[in-house]
């Protein structure tokens, strides 16, 4: 733009620094929740998740091997072994000692290669962790304790996801939650099209009287709060006896998703070419025909543009799910619904936390960025001009 | 899976269902009813297709008058009456007892803030990213990216900014970034213009562009009419309130002893925390208004541009007073659209805080009331102010709608 007169902005370098902290400042949040749904519990209280991408310097506890590797040399007992070998909650991968210490008040008293002497003890730890325990007394069962600063690459588990995905544990299984999402969200989807399509063939091709006052009446349920429908609506599913369940959480997505669909599909078939149609009329095709054979191909884009967003809609959805859906058994939770709950189960807990809201974000992102044309025609076309 | 297969059934019987009634009606309809055949053949078509119209229709309205029309009476009549007298009448009751509810006028003004904040930085963000994505090579991807949060659920985005916002005792490693960040100041200079100059600056550009608009409003008319002048007299008063509140925060916040060097639990600091969850809709929100905007931005016809920069206007220059204008009437779509969900938010607060530390809302104190305390009657008469603060721009869609379709 700024090259029209044939002189192009010197601030061109200045944009795109611009751009690229607005699109990091926007990515980093989900970063965060990503980065940390792939370290355990330990890593997540130890350092923030932007330090887990670089080695970092961790200290750690850890134990040496117990009275069962023992073994007596001479009236001492040595226990020989490797520090991140031995002790399943060591860090795992290329570690390196940088120091270590026998007591928590001097984490890091000694060097690698150091030999720490307390009591009748002593204990050398190598940079590898290998290590060289010799006590006068015969050892504990538990071993010695010894605290370990060590240099950590960056290391990543899928546990978390095994734990929230297959584990099976019912507070923290998103496995049922996942299922009972998609079971909401497929014919939620689905028939608020059928009929929308229907009503918008009428309200765009059709000559009736009352058609301007159906549409002024569409836009204005458009922006309806779904607040107000919640009693009157939960009250009529209790009193004709569907009460809280599938078929009133698909009936209630079907109602609140009517208007925008109505409101799309009809703007996009009315700005379809006249001439197609009335041609067909002429060749004795009737309006069932005309819908079924032109105008529903042709308005594929509209079609897959308010799908998208009735599906993004249904997915996220936790109030309609709240009041339509779950009862008092919980069986019929959503993933929504479930994360709010593990928030207050597992509020410390990141590592479930982040894997189980990943876990329901997954879905929505692959289908916003394989679609994202669609979503954003529908967009343009939705928003009331 | 016994539940997806019940889905599957439904999608199938749901759609198989409704193409069978709009094929046998519309049969039933030129076959039985009004055969075009016979002696009355031409009556008959038109007869047919006077009615047709209202077979293609009948679902959608029926769905709607039963889940939209419906619940607007019933919950206006719910609103008046009283659950445990047997729905008996009680007049406006209910009404005097919510206003009477301090926690509803926590609401009300918590919404308040939201209305204000969220649209003005959803919108501006956008406009900003827009412009500036608009100009270079790789702007389709920094568009998709910042547009990315559109997919994410609120509730996935409150526990992606609880990580950001969380709190771990001093002196152990901070895990939430914002905390990290806040331990790095100390009270320097550094400290001094980043946390006090910057922000106030910020509000100082804030009230210059509310003043501006005061004074925008206050402006003579070419053919004034009083209506007019009350309604632009109220948008200059409300601006000018703008002004005096944003002037007075940034006295505040000059004079203000921050707590440097202390992790905070930055969501039950009371007033501000409506802030830290505002930041998660205006996350979320800025891709929608920078999509819609950069599509109206791209639709400016280029010699008006053109025109201005040959009469030796800066960049700035063409975009405040060459391309923000001719986008108006969009910026003022998504403006509202952005309000419209605003009104409606419930999710973020619901997660977060669930309206503790003096963060409640409308929507969430509306849950409150139906689920929590199973107070009918209030629970509709807030709904109902949530349909009344929505119902002015249900007018304006409406009206513009059909002023359109003329």
């Amino acid at each position: 733009m700024d090259n029209v007169v044939g002189r192009k902005s010197g601030l061109t370098w200045a944009v795109h620094i611009s751009v690229a902290l607005l699109v990091m400042l926007w990515l980093f949040p989900t970063v965060g929740l990503l980065v940390s749904s792939f370290r355990t519990a330990d890593q997540i209280s130890a350092s923030g998740w932007w330090a887990s991408l670089f080695p970092a310097e961790q200290t750690v506890q850890v134990r040496t091997g117990g009275a069962d590797v023992a073994r007596q040399e001479g009236g001492v007992w040595i226990v020989e072994g490797n520090l991140f070998v031995d002790d399943p909650a060591a860090p795992k991968g290329d570690v390196s000692v940088e120091s270590f210490g026998v007591s928590s008040r001097d984490v890091s008293a000694f060097g690698p290669g150091e030999t720490a002497e307390f009591g009748e003890e002593t204990l050398t730890v190598n940079e590898d962790g290998s290590y060289r325990y010799t006590s006068v007394e015969e050892p504990g069962g538990r071993g010695q304790r010894v605290f370990v600063t060590a240099e950590v690459p960056p290391d990543f588990t899928l546990a978390n996801y095994r734990q929230v995905l297959f584990s099976g544990n019912s507070t923290d299984s998103m496995a049922k939650a996942f299922f009972n999402t998609l079971t909401v969200t497929v014919p939620a989807t689905i028939i608020p099209i059928v009929i929308a399509a229907f009503a918008a063939y009428a309200l765009a091709w059709m000559d009736f009287p009352g058609r301007a006052v159906l549409i002024a009446c569409v836009v204005g349920l458009l922006v309806v709060p779904l607040q107000l429908a919640l009693i009157p609506l939960l009250k009529l599913h209790l009193g004709i006896g569907i009460g809280k369940g599938y078929l009133g959480v698909w009936l209630a997505h079907t109602g609140f998703g009517l208007p925008l669909a109505i409101y799309l599909l009809r703007n996009y078939m009315v700005g379809l070419p006249r001439d197609i149609i009335e041609n067909a009329k002429v060749d004795g095709a009737t309006d069932f025909q005309i819908f079924t054979r032109i105008i529903l191909p042709l308005s594929f884009p509209a079609l897959a543009s308010f799908a998208i967003f009735q599906f993004l809609w249904t997915w996220n959805d936790l109030l309609v799910a709240k009041v339509f859906l779950i009862d008092a058994t919980g069986e019929t939770t959503v993933m929504t619904n479930q994360i709010v709950e593990l928030l207050g189960t597992r509020g410390g807990n990141w590592e479930i936390l982040a894997t189980a809201a990943f876990v329901s974000i997954a879905v929505p992102l692959v289908v916003f960025f394989a679609m994202q044309r669609y979503l954003v025609r529908g967009l343009l076309a939705g928003s009331v001009k | 899976m016994d539940a997806a297969l019940l889905g599957l059934v439904t999608v199938v019987v749901g759609v198989g269902g409704c193409l069978a009634y709009f094929y046998f009606s519309n049969l039933f309809l030129d076959k039985v009813l009004f055969p075009a055949s016979g002696p009355n053949a031409g009556r008959n078509i038109n007869r047919a297709n006077q009615i047709r119209p209202w077979l293609f229709l009948f679902p959608a309205i029926f769905a709607l008058g039963l889940y939209l029309g419906y619940p607007v009476v019933e919950t206006l009549r719910l609103s008046l009456t009283d659950r445990d007298a047997g729905g008996a009448f009680i007049g406006l009751a209910n009404y005097q007892q919510m206003f009477g509810e301090p926690k509803f006028w926590e609401a009300m003004r918590n919404n308040m803030l939201w209305l204000i904040v969220v649209p003005a930085a959803s919108t501006a963000f956008g406009l900003l990213s827009a412009q500036l994505t608009d100009r270079i090579g790789w702007g389709s991807i920094a568009k998709s990216l910042i547009f990315m949060p559109m997919a994410i659920s609120f509730v996935g985005a409150a526990v992606i900014f609880k990580l950001i916002y969380d709190t771990r005792a001093e002196g152990q490693e901070q895990i939430g970034i914002l905390n990290a960040v806040w331990l790095q100041f100390e009270g320097g200079v550094g400290s001094f213009l980043a946390l006090k100059l910057l922000p106030a600056l910020a509000l100082l550009a804030f009230a210059a562009l509310a003043g501006w608009l005061a004074w925008l409003m206050l402006r003579p008319l070419r053919r004034p009419t009083v209506p007019m002048w009350i309604l632009r007299g109220i948008g200059a008063a409300f601006a000018a309130w703008l002004v005096i509140l944003s002037l007075g925060a940034i006295v505040n916040i000059i004079g203000a002893d921050l707590p440097y060097g202390q992790p905070q639990t930055w969501l039950t600091i009371p007033f501000y925390n409506n802030f830290f969850l505002m930041v998660v809709l205006v996350w979320i929100q800025t891709g929608f208004a920078m999509v819609i905007l950069s599509a109206a931005l791209r639709g400016i016809p280029e010699e008006t541009v053109e025109a201005a920069i040959v009469d030796g206007a800066s960049p700035l220059q063409v975009f405040f007073k060459i391309k923000v204008p001719q986008i108006m009437p969009t910026i003022v779509v998504v403006w509202t659209t952005i309000t419209l969900v605003v009104l409606k938010v419930f999710d973020i607060v619901y997660a977060m805080t669930n309206g503790q530390w003096e963060t409640q809302v409308l929507a969430n104190y509306m849950f409150d009331k139906l689920f929590r305390a199973n107070d009918w009657g209030v629970g509709s008469a807030s709904a109902i102010i949530i349909m009344l603060l929505v119902s002015p721009i249900l007018v304006w869609n409406v009206w513009n709608a059909r002023k359109e379709m003329r």
